[in-house]
C-alpha cells in the first residue's frame, strides 16, 4: 500500500504528469468559461485554482514545479514576438492614429504608476515593496527587471504583474463597457496598457484588431514605463 | 509550423541581442515583436511563413502564464502582512489606467474624426 502511494508521487513529480495537469486544468477551463459564459471564470484562474492545491496536497515545491515547466515559461517570449505579426496584420486600421495612441498610453502610464505608489504607500507599504509594485502593468520581463534596477523585488514584481494582468483581463471589459467604450482601437490599448500579455489574451477574444492594438499597447507601456520610474521615484 | 517556429525564434534572438547592446532595459521579447514587424512590413519576410505558428500561439497565449501564476503561492506570507496595501493599490490603479487610456484614446479618435471628414 505504502509502496504504491509512493509510486504515485513518483509518477507526479515526472514533467509529462505536470505538463499534462497544466493543459489539463486550462482545457477544464476553457470549458467551464464556455459554458457558463462567467467572466470570472478565466481559463488562467481555473487553472491555478486546481494546481496549487494540487502542489499543496502532493508536497511538489514551487520550484520542482516551475523548474520541470521551464518549457511554458519560455514560450512567453515567441508569444510576445509573435504579436508583430498580428499587428503587421491589423496595420491599415492603426494608420493616422499614432499620435492618439502615444498620448493615451502615455497618461494611462502617470496615472497607473503614480496610482499604485500613493495608495500602496497610504496603506504602509515600504520602498522596497513600492519599487516592485511600480511596473506592476508591463509584462513580466521588463517588470523584473525595472524591480531589479529600482530597489525592488523581482520576484515579487513577476508576482504583482500577474495579479494585475488576472485582475485586469476581468475587469477590463467591464470597466470598458461601463465607460460605454465603442473604439477598438481604445479597447485593444486600455487592455495592453493596463494588464500586458493577460490583457491582450483577453482582447484577442474580443477581436483581432484589439489584440493587435493591446500587443502593441504592451511594447509602448513597456518602454515609457522604463523611463518614468526613475523619475516618479525622485518626486516621492 | 517548423517554419515559422523557426522565424519566430530568430526574430526573438535578434531582439535579445538588440536588448543587450541597448543595456537591456527593454526586453529582447518586445525588441523581436518590433523587429518582426519591421521585416514583414517591409517586405523582408514573406508574411506566410509566420502566419499559421504566429497566430496559434498569439490566440491561446495565456496557458502560458499558468507556471507564472502558480509562483503566487510562494509569497503566501508576505501577502497576508501586506493584503490590503496590494490588493486595494493594484484593484484601484489598474481601473484608472484602463479608463484612462480608452477615455484619452476615444476622444481623440473622435475629435479627429469630426476634423477630417464630415461624412455622418
Amino acid at each position: 500500500m505504502i509502496n504504491l502511494f509512493d509510486q504515485l508521487q513518483a509518477l507526479f513529480r515526472e514533467e509529462s504528469f505536470l505538463m499534462l495537469l497544466i493543459m489539463g486544468s486550462y482545457l477544464f477551463g476553457i470549458y467551464l468559461y464556455k459554458r457558463t459564459k462567467i467572466s470570472l471564470l478565466q481559463p488562467l484562474l481555473i487553472a491555478i485554482l486546481i494546481i496549487i492545491p494540487f502542489l499543496k496536497l502532493t508536497g511538489i515545491e514551487y520550484i520542482e514545479f516551475s523548474n520541470k515547466t521551464h518549457f511554458m515559461n519560455f514560450m512567453l517570449g515567441p508569444s510576445v514576438v509573435a504579436l508583430g505579426y498580428v499587428l503587421y496584420e491589423q496595420l491599415e486600421q492603426i494608420k493616422g492614429n499614432v499620435i492618439s495612441i502615444l498620448t493615451a498610453v502615455l497618461s494611462g502610464c502617470i496615472v497607473g504608476i503614480i496610482s499604485v505608489i500613493l495608495i500602496a504607500k497610504g496603506l504602509g507599504a515600504d520602498a522596497s515593496l513600492l519599487a516592485s509594485l511600480a511596473p506592476k502593468s508591463v509584462t513580466a520581463p521588463i517588470a523584473i527587471s525595472l524591480a531589479d534596477q529600482n530597489g525592488g523585488v523581482p520576484a515579487l514584481a513577476a508576482a504583482f504583474v500577474v495579479i494585475c494582468g488576472v485582475f485586469g483581463g476581468l475587469i477590463g471589459p467591464i470597466v470598458l463597457r461601463k465607460l460605454g467604450i465603442e473604439s477598438k482601437l481604445a479597447q485593444g490599448l486600455a487592455m495592453g496598457s493596463a494588464s500586458h500579455a493577460l490583457g491582450t489574451a483577453r482582447a484577442m477574444e474580443m477581436g483581432a484588431l484589439q489584440g493587435a492594438i493591446s500587443g502593441l499597447a504592451i511594447g509602448i507601456m513597456g518602454i515609457m514605463t522604463a523611463l518614468l520610474i526613475p523619475l516618479v521615484q525622485k518626486l516621492f | 509550423m517548423i517554419k515559422g517556429l523557426f522565424y519566430i525564434l530568430l526574430f526573438y534572438f535578434l531582439g535579445e541581442l538588440v536588448s543587450k547592446l541597448m543595456g537591456g532595459f527593454i526586453p529582447g521579447s518586445v525588441l523581436g515583436m518590433i523587429l518582426l514587424f519591421l521585416a514583414l512590413q517591409f517586405k523582408v519576410l514573406n508574411p506566410e511563413n509566420v502566419k499559421a505558428t504566429a497566430t496559434i500561439i498569439t490566440k491561446n497565449m495565456a496557458v502560458f502564464f499558468v507556471p507564472v501564476a502558480v509562483g503566487l503561492m510562494a509569497y503566501a506570507e508576505l501577502f497576508s502582512k501586506y493584503l490590503l496595501a496590494i490588493v486595494l493599490s493594484i484593484g484601484f490603479s489598474t481601473v484608472l489606467t484602463i479608463a484612462t487610456v480608452a477615455l484619452v484614446q476615444e476622444k481623440m479618435e473622435k475629435t479627429k474624426k469630426k476634423g477630417t471628414y464630415d461624412h455622418d
